[in-house]
């Protein structure tokens, strides 16, 4: 399979005062075409920093040290080097050929503006030919279909309003319309735009399985329950049919049986849309459940990537499989861990888990374990495999 | 086993308080009827999902909240439990049933006696970052319980605290810190060590692995085992993971909507489950075996509000298996087999 997204010699740190925070080192991934990737670890492991690192949203002090990210978007544009892109040409990708779904569903929404007004938004940015050609043909059957005195009268104002969409389809920012939406009063000459926009924000809500979409589309978030904000969340990441969604931890939030109904949709969406998905989560049976390939990460390294059936029935990395012994099972000891997580500011030499690994090795304290691969499409970061 | 506590028929509701008068205009029925027994030494898991009322229920069995009727009984003697109830079905309001209701009904008992009961019975709350004092130390913190109770003072408190941080895993260097030192592991380590400083005979844990990682979660629940064997505790353990509730639990009651639908033993709720809603919130739990990923079955909809709890069984707009009946009459909880309970006019 070709890969959508490759992402070499990944590092991201964190200029703090206490000092400088490692957060990812050194990260190999590659997303392939049309599969969903989960990566699981604990928490400042550096999962939700890989998927900002995509979208070039490290937020501050932190900041993407080196290494490339590669996108590959075979429409148009072709192999993209998001790390070196300029920022406007970066915002007409975030949302568009990638987008995110965030944990918090709650705050991911903006409390003052309506569900339909904040989905909208996507399409009347990235979506603006489309909206002014839409609109244009709305205008042209008005001028096919109108009869009669009042018709007549207004027919002037409808083959002016033809000329104006038809620049918008035909260029998304021209001169005419973008005087006019600075204009107070006349802003409101494009409202047709808005109009297409909220009929396809509600298309969108109907694909999310939202009930009753048009009376959702003018509720506030506040009025929605955790689940239905959640579909709505999702359906503005999928406004634009991306290439990429990335789901950090997006059912962390919510109740078992709304779990069940989001990882429903989830599967479902990839099926009808194709896209790649990338799931970020802690919950190793989550990323059973939807998951094509796993990847593990600790301490800001990738431990281990390998299928999903792999990685849970053979895990080759002494972190995974302390991982998967520490989930909960019925008629097994639990076994734990034993020391802390990695101290992100002075992490240990050498292998990061060497500190808590059961059969760690002098050698593992000195040299960093590369990934290799001990199987067909089984990458492990370990001296010992 | 003897009985430990026994809750019959409880009840907790919340005014909705509307209009300018701020008058009640209408109940969050939170608890509404729940009836259950805790033996001395179980484990005892609440399942269910947000607002069915299982920390509710924890709270008001603790007495942190007043329930609005029924009784619960804390270590009372099954001769005196059926005294009150053969005294209540009269229907008189004798005033031997009074002085024996305020004897020994926990639900009535006043704040002196109340705190009499808390040294007995203690709780572990939920989120390790907002149950601790941020500006008290954390040798403070444990010793407050045994200042409050005036159980211990002076050297022999100093020295009950340092042992009991170090029997939950701390270390004794540790003790002049502040909560935000620590980890949120160690933090809920910090918070068992308060609840076990009074020696409390019963624990109530409001989902106190929820904010942890596995690999924590795993160290506090191993803890919990330990400390179980160790002081020959009772525990309540309210979960929405029901995975944990499987491994560590002896018994397990299922919540929806403050009512209870479903008690019995692990295997009995996760191998044979008898009411739908149990079956489907086992069905829709994710485990890490990419095997298990076929036959789950989906609810549609989701809970309703429990200030307008639909009539009959509160779960028949979801249920698949509903009738007219259920529409109708609410399903008693009726013993289906050992120590099983459901409640359902159809169960599976």
């Amino acid at each position: 399979m070709e890969n959508l997204v490759t992402i070499r010699d990944l590092a991201v740190r964190f200029y703090t005062y206490e000092g400088v925070v490692h957060a990812i080192d050194d990260l190999d991934l590659d997303i392939r075409q049309g599969e969903t990737l989960g990566i699981v670890g604990e928490t400042g492991s550096g999962k939700s920093m890989t998927a900002l690192a995509i979208l070039r949203l490290i937020p501050y002090p932190g900041r993407i040290e080196s290494g490339s990210i590669v996108f590959f978007d075979r429409d148009g544009g072709g192999e993209l080097e998001l790390l070196t892109l300029s920022e406007g040409r970066m915002r007409s990708i975030r949302g568009n050929k990638i987008s995110m779904v965030f944990q918090e569903p709650g705050s991911a929404l903006n409390p003052v503006y309506t569900i339909g007004d904040q989905i909208s938004e996507v399409f009347l940015l990235h979506r603006r030919q489309e909206l002014g050609h839409r609109a244009k043909q709305r205008v042209e059957s008005l001028l096919s279909d109108g009869s009669g005195l009042a018709d007549s009268v207004r027919r002037p104002f409808w083959r002016w309003q033809r000329r104006l969409y038809n620049k918008i389809a035909q260029k998304s920012h021209p001169v005419e319309p973008r005087l006019l939406s600075h204009i107070p009063l006349f802003r409101r000459l494009l409202w047709r735009l808005q109009d297409e926009a909220s009929l396809l924000t509600v298309n969108m809500l109907k694909d999310v399985e939202i009930p009753d979409p048009a009376r959702v589309a003018v509720h506030y978030p506040h009025e929605l329950s955790g689940g239905m904000k959640q579909r709505a969340v999702i359906a503005m990441a999928l406004a634009c049919s991306p290439k990429l969604l990335i789901a950090d931890e997006p059912t962390t939030s919510l109740d078992v049986t709304i779990q069940a109904q989001m990882l429903e949709l989830f599967r479902r969406i990839k099926a009808d849309t194709g896209a790649s998905v990338l799931f970020i989560t802690h919950n190793l049976g989550v990323a059973a459940e939807v998951c094509d390939r796993v990847a593990v990460m600790y301490a800001g390294r990738l431990c281990e990537i390998a299928g999903v059936e792999e990685i849970f029935l053979h895990p080759s990395h002494p972190y995974t499989k302390a991982l998967l012994d520490a989930v909960p099972m019925p008629g097994k000891e639990l076994q734990t861990i034993p020391g802390a997580l990695a101290d992100a500011l002075n992490p240990p030499p050498g292998c990061r888990f060497h500190p808590r690994c059961p059969s760690a090795t002098p050698m593992c304290q000195q040299e960093r374990a590369r990934l290799k691969e001990v199987a067909k499409d089984h990458m492990v970061a370990c001296h010992l495999c | 086993m003897n009985t430990l506590i026994d809750i019959r028929g409880l009840k907790k509701y919340f005014p909705i308080l509307g209009g300018v008068l701020r008058k009640p205009v209408g109940m969050v029925k939170a608890v509404d009827g729940v009836t259950l027994t805790i033996k001395q030494g179980q484990w005892l898991g609440l399942v269910g999902e947000s607002g069915c009322g299982k920390t509710t229920l924890a709270k008001t069995v603790v007495r942190l909240l007043r329930p609005t009727s029924g009784h619960i009984y804390f270590d009372v003697p099954d001769e005196v439990k059926a005294e009150i109830e053969a005294l209540e079905s009269l229907g008189k309001n004798s005033g031997k049933l009074t002085s024996l209701v305020k004897e020994n009904d926990l639900a009535t008992f006043p704040g002196s006696k109340v705190r009499l009961f808390r040294r007995r019975a203690q709780l572990v709350h939920q989120d390790p970052f907002t149950s601790l004092d941020p500006r008290m130390k954390i040798k403070h913190i444990v010793a407050e319980p045994l200042t409050i109770h005036r159980i211990l003072s002076g050297e022999a408190q100093e020295k009950a605290v340092r042992e009991l941080l170090i029997r939950v895993g701390l270390s004794a260097g540790q003790l002049g810190r502040y909560p935000h030192q620590f980890s949120g592991g160690q933090r809920q380590r910090i918070a068992i060590a308060r609840a076990l400083a009074t020696k409390p005979e019963f624990i109530v844990f409001d989902e106190p692995t929820s904010a942890l990682d596995v690999s924590v979660q795993a160290q506090i629940l191993n803890l919990l085992k330990d400390l179980k064997g160790e002081f020959g505790l009772t525990y309540v353990y309210i979960t929405h993971e029901l995975l944990i509730a499987e491994s560590v639990c002896d018994y397990i009651a299922v919540m929806y909507l403050g009512k209870v639908v479903e008690m019995g033993t692990p295997e009995e709720i996760f191998h044979t489950p008898r009411h739908p809603y149990a079956q489907s919130l086992v069905a829709a739990t994710p485990v890490p075996d990419p095997k298990r990923r076929v036959g789950r079955i989906v609810l549609p909809g989701e809970v309703p509000s429990p200030a307008n709890p639909p009539p009959g069984c509160t779960f028949h707009p979801r249920c698949s298996r509903a009738s007219q009946e259920c529409r109708e009459l609410e399903p008693p909880l009726e013993l289906v087999g050992d120590d099983h309970y459901v409640a359902c006019f159809h169960p599976l």
